[in-house]
């Protein structure tokens, strides 16, 4: 299968730097592919996919019947970072995430940044995922999100861009951990070369930061992820980890609040339990405290939580600092709270409450991608230049009557990697989520997961429209 | 360990099992049609009879060819016992405690579950039955393989192997129960060749044939029930399935032998008794068919008990009181 006649067309591509020339990194893996056949890159493709099936590595799809579940599409051709390059991203990474949980722990408690005008109270207090039950609280060591998925893409000149900040329960590490497992035995001799950094540390790492979370005087903690069940959509992510960290999987129905602990429901009585990894989103987490309707929480666990006698990552309340109007402010942010510069950049943002920025959006509606502004996984946007007249004029009416909730980006030219097509190698849209754990330091995975709008042009990458997932390489030279 | 999660490992390993057992049922048929010359459809009711699900039948199909009763008891999903059904249940179980058992497991589960799904179609049941089945047993007999040497014998395994035993108790007594439906030709076949023959083909559904023979040499309809339901040695014997029941529910409760502290080891703890002081005279003396019901009675309340004292979902007043 050769390269002669993949175009890079006018986009960044992640592997070559030219037509016909691989980048430092990617040289091996080029070679390696050059030197099968088509049928024996197909073959390869086929064996992965068997083996994520087999092994069970598969989403729940909400429509079809049966319950049924799908595997995430991958594609065997990984994504490949040089070492250098990454360095940067993780420093950016390690910048933001500081002065985001700083910003978390100010706007619920001192609200300095609001007082010195850096960030506007009514965006704060308008934000849907501003949680007032947290104000006053200050989480165990200071940590609100210990898990964060950060969005990244790449321009057309290749520059880094933070797209979007998951600091809520960001999903798709266990992809990123199976999918290195399957392309380990995909290309054996080109990973071996390569000098890949590692991530199977991921689950020792995140034990670790549950760990710190340990109120002082228990000395033999109980430690669950709590999952919504075994029909959510991420529920194979959450018994992978489970599994993977040795602790409990529990869902609301095993746990009940007695006398200020929470307690789980075993054959022999009931047991303490000291903190979550939890996988409900706060609005379903305790149906005293946020939505009385949510059957998958626990009701009173808010209080016990408060209390101090219960620890839980990520800490209620974190969304507000993944509010896409929020993220407007972000530059601001990390300049107030590390005085220095931010190292990755945000991309162009127009904040549709500013009534200047609304109407440039209204009359560019063809050219951006507008976004509400608590909706993810691609859904609740508008991709300007590829939407008819009736959608935009649909969202047009729909920022007319809420402002606040819309913000609109241009159109960026995302990067694009080799990707097998039917019988062909094409170039497609890809973007980069890395995952990063706060504990007594800040760790960010080598790589993460790289998601790929496998339809020819898409710029949509979310599972659930389309999208696949592929290894990402974190290469060093040897 | 969590309730819920013990009654899903508990469930996993009925499903599974119950799965396995419709398979040897079936073959006891397809056995008998390879030696017995009685029109076949006439061969194919009794099967449903025994299930007690007749009606249920009788409302999906037309008629009882093998075509029609091999495909509601293997694949119809509106039929909460056919074999797909009980991996599909085996299988949810099994993903809502991926954590708990081994990943081998696991993936044999799934395999499992998505070959069937594929048998579907491919027409594999009705062209060459005999492998089909076959192959269904054995995928049985490789889960209950894993169960054994890949997961750790703690509190959850038990949980699991209390759920085989009572499930296998159980199809045995129904496997055995089988014989009292068939039919034979005329009244002269009664004690003749084919007599036996049915009796054999019972056996061999049950993978019993040849230990069979290791004690009995000969077929007689007294000695394969005793077999069947008393042999100490042997794995699949009623006794033994449900003496191994016991001893797992005793390990996960830690109480001593002889004394029960809740209402599942007192039921349970009596039914085995009955099965280690009684002998196959006490079985004909109340007739066989009289005796297999009312196991089948008593087992289903052990199951009912179990659940009540391990599985219950709601804690109460009083059991947080006992916890303080």
């Amino acid at each position: 299968m050769d390269f002669a006649n993949y175009q890079l067309e006018s986009f960044f591509d992640e592997l070559f730097e030219a037509q016909g020339r691989p980048r430092r990194g990617s040289k091996l893996l080029v070679e390696k592919i050059e030197s099968l056949s088509s049928e024996n890159l197909l073959t390869k493709q086929r064996a992965a996919e068997t083996m994520l099936l087999q092994m069970g590595i598969t989403f729940a799809v909400y429509s079809s019947d049966e319950g049924s579940e799908k595997i995430f599409p991958f594609d065997i051709i990984p994504r490949i970072v040089e070492g250098e390059e990454w360095n940067q991203i993780e420093a950016g990474l390690k910048q933001r995430i500081f002065a985001l949980n700083a910003f978390l722990e100010d706007i619920y408690n001192e609200r300095k940044i609001i007082k010195d005008r850096i960030v506007p109270e009514e965006v704060i207090l308008s934000s849907r995922t501003y949680r007032k039950e947290c104000q006053d609280f200050s989480p165990p060591r200071g940590i609100w999100c210990h898990v964060t998925g950060t969005d990244l893409v790449r321009d057309a000149d290749g520059t880094f861009y933070v797209l979007e900040d998951n600091l809520r329960c960001p999903s798709g590490v266990s992809y990123v951990l199976e999918n290195r497992q399957v392309l380990k035995r995909t290309f054996p001799q080109v990973f071996e070369a390569s000098n890949v950094r590692p991530v199977d540390d991921y689950s020792n790492r995140l034990l670790d930061i549950l760990e710190h979370l340990v109120p002082e005087n228990v000395s033999n903690p109980t430690i669950g992820v709590l999952t919504p069940g075994s029909y959510n959509s991420a529920y194979f992510e959450h018994s992978f980890l489970a599994r993977q960290m040795g602790v409990e999987l529990l869902e609301g129905q095993d746990l009940v609040v007695y006398d200020g602990f929470v307690y789980m429901q075993t054959t022999k009585g009931l047991q303490k339990v000291d903190v979550l990894y939890r996988r409900i989103d706060d609005d379903f987490i305790d149906p005293l405290a946020f939505r009385p309707d949510s059957l998958l929480g626990v009701p009173g666990i808010m209080q016990v939580y408060k209390s101090g006698r219960l620890a839980m990552a990520n800490a209620p309340g974190t969304g507000v600092a993944d509010d896409k109007v929020v993220y407007a402010y972000v530059p601001k942010i990390i300049k107030y709270y590390t005085g220095e510069e931010p190292i990755l950049p945000n991309v162009p943002t127009y904040i549709c409450a500013d009534s200047k920025e609304c109407s440039f959006v209204l009359e560019n509606l063809d050219k951006l991608v507008v976004k509400a502004a608590n909706e993810s996984g691609g859904y609740g946007m508008l991709v300007g230049p590829h939407a008819s007249k009736e959608e935009r004029d649909e969202f047009a009416a729909l920022i007319k009557e809420n402002p606040r909730n819309y913000m609109a980006q241009p159109t960026l030219a995302l990067s694009r990697a080799p990707t097998i097509t039917e019988g062909n190698i094409e170039g497609r849209h890809v973007d980069l989520r890395p995952y990063i754990l706060y504990g007594e330091d800040i760790y960010v995975l080598p790589g993460g997961l790289t998601r790929v709008a496998l339809r020819k042009g898409s710029l949509v990458v979310n599972s659930s429209q389309g999208g696949g997932s592929k290894d990402t390489w974190v290469v060093d030279p040897l | 360990m969590l309730s819920r999660v013990a009654n899903s490992v508990y469930w996993m390993c009925r499903y599974i099992e119950r799965a396995e057992n419709v398979a040897r049922f079936i073959s006891v048929n397809l056995n008998l049609l390879l030696d017995i010359p009685l029109e076949a459809n006439l061969q194919w009711a009794p099967m449903i009879a025994t299930t007690g699900d007749r009606e249920e039948f009788e409302n999906l199909y037309p008629d009882y060819s093998q075509e029609n009763v091999t495909n509601f008891l293997t694949f119809n999903r509106q039929y909460a016992n056919s074999i797909l059904s009980c991996l599909h249940a085996a299988r949810e179980n099994a993903r809502s405690v991926r954590e708990i058992i081994s990943i081998e497991m696991w993936e044999q589960l799934n395999r499992f579950y998505i070959e069937l799904k594929e048998a579907e179609h491919s027409g594999f049941a009705t062209n060459d039955p005999h492998k089909f089945f076959l192959m269904i047993k054995m995928r049985g007999h490789m889960f209950s393989g894993l169960l054994y040497s890949t997961m750790s014998h703690g509190e959850a395994w038990h949980f699991a192997r209390m759920g085989l035993m009572i499930e296998r108790a159980d199809k045995v007594s129904r496997i055995l129960d089988v014989k009292y439906y068939m039919l034979l030709p005329t009244a002269d076949y009664v004690g003749s060749p084919y007599d036996n023959i049915q009796w054999a083909a019972v056996l061999k559904s049950a993978s019993a044939h040849d230990m069979y023979r290791k004690r009995f040499h000969r077929i007689t309809p007294t000695n394969v029930a005793d077999f069947l339901i008393f042999d100490a040695e042997f794995p699949r014997s009623i006794r033994h399935c449900t003496g191994n029941a016991f001893e797992s529910l005793h390990e996960i409760t830690g109480s001593p032998y002889g004394a029960a502290q809740n209402s599942a080891e007192k039921y349970l703890g009596r039914l085995a008794a009955d099965l280690n002081y009684s002998d196959i005279e006490d079985v004909m003396n109340v007739g066989m068919h009289e005796y297999l019901d009312s196991f089948q009675v008593r087992l289903n309340e052990v199951g009912k008990e179990i659940s009540s004292t391990f599985f219950k979902v709601l804690p109460t007043a009083e059991s947080f009181a006992s916890q303080q």
